[in-house]
């Protein structure tokens, strides 16, 4: 059985906000509410590290252990997941939660707090799976249309990579096997070939 | 007058004792369970009518779709 997780890599990171971009538009999300957001640690400075952050989909979820009408539960793929009409906007999983995940709708003048929100893994809720009820709770369910989340598909730097945590992990090795770690994987020579695989010589009576 | 204010005595001694009771002060927290609706799996549905494996293979086989190096070179 899948254990999904993402996984971010800081180093490829650009802070497109793509995958940001990407989630709001496939699960129509509400003004206020961001699943999905691009942290950037030491902005402007030279070195900054941007992430891609959402619900993590905790093995051991603190958003679960204090929500007090339980309404949250996990799937057989590790998948966490909550029961929105059994939600009362309490707002305990947001102070519970390490990356900030939960989000609450703010509506009226007083701003009245909805039912939380978060990153569903692109799984929908516990409605009928497709069902026009689960998408205008939950969004858009990719996993029972046999695809992965939005974001991760569709970073363009493949920093956010998102699926079957034993997989993910594969990749992730094949990447640092092949490309090197930290600063190996910038430079002239990594883009355009290595001393012992040198870039192919131009054409002759091409531009040089 | 006697037997009453011994009575009295004896009501306030115990009252006073009442609060001396070593009752648990550590709230015992409960493991909570789901209370909501119960979910499908994803593959209970039109696309893969309940086969669990087709499913995985079809995860499986998307999740590469995310390794640079078999998708540049597969």
């Amino acid at each position: 059985m899948a254990r999904m997780k993402f996984i971010c890599d800081a180093e490829r990171c650009i802070e497109c906000n793509g995958c940001v971009t990407a989630c709001k538009n496939e699960h129509e999300v509400p003004w206020g509410v961001n699943r999905r957001r691009v942290v950037t640690i030491n902005d402007g400075v030279p070195g900054e590290r941007s992430m891609s952050v959402a619900c993590m989909h905790c093995s051991d979820a603190p958003c679960m252990a204090v929500c007090p009408v339980d309404c949250f539960y996990r799937t057989d793929e590790g998948v966490v997941l909550h029961d929105k009409d059994l939600c009362i906007g309490c707002g305990y999983c947001f102070y519970a939660c390490p990356f900030g995940a939960p989000q609450f709708p703010q509506a009226g003048a007083f701003g009245l707090r909805g039912k939380m929100d978060k990153c569903t893994f692109c799984a929908g809720g516990p409605e009928t799976n497709n069902s026009e009820e689960e998408f205008r709770k939950y969004g858009r369910n990719r996993l029972a249309e046999g695809k992965l989340p939005l974001c991760a598909e569709v970073c363009s730097t493949k920093a956010l990579l998102g699926g079957d945590a034993d997989v993910l992990a594969d990749i992730y090795r094949q990447r640092v096997l092949t490309r090197g770690k930290g600063a190996d994987i910038w430079g002239w020579s990594t883009a355009y070939g290595k001393p012992d695989a040198p870039a192919t010589a131009p054409a002759a009576g091409g531009k040089s | 007058m006697k037997p009453l204010s011994g009575a009295v005595c004896l009501i306030a001694l115990a009252a006073a004792l009442a609060g001396c009771g070593e009752n648990e002060q550590v709230v015992v927290y409960k493991q909570g369970h789901y209370q909501g609706k119960a979910d499908s799996k994803p593959w209970d549905n039109e696309s893969f009518s309940g086969d669990k494996g087709n499913w995985e293979a079809t995860i499986k086989a998307r999740n590469q779709s995310q390794n640079e190096y078999r998708r540049i070179n597969g």
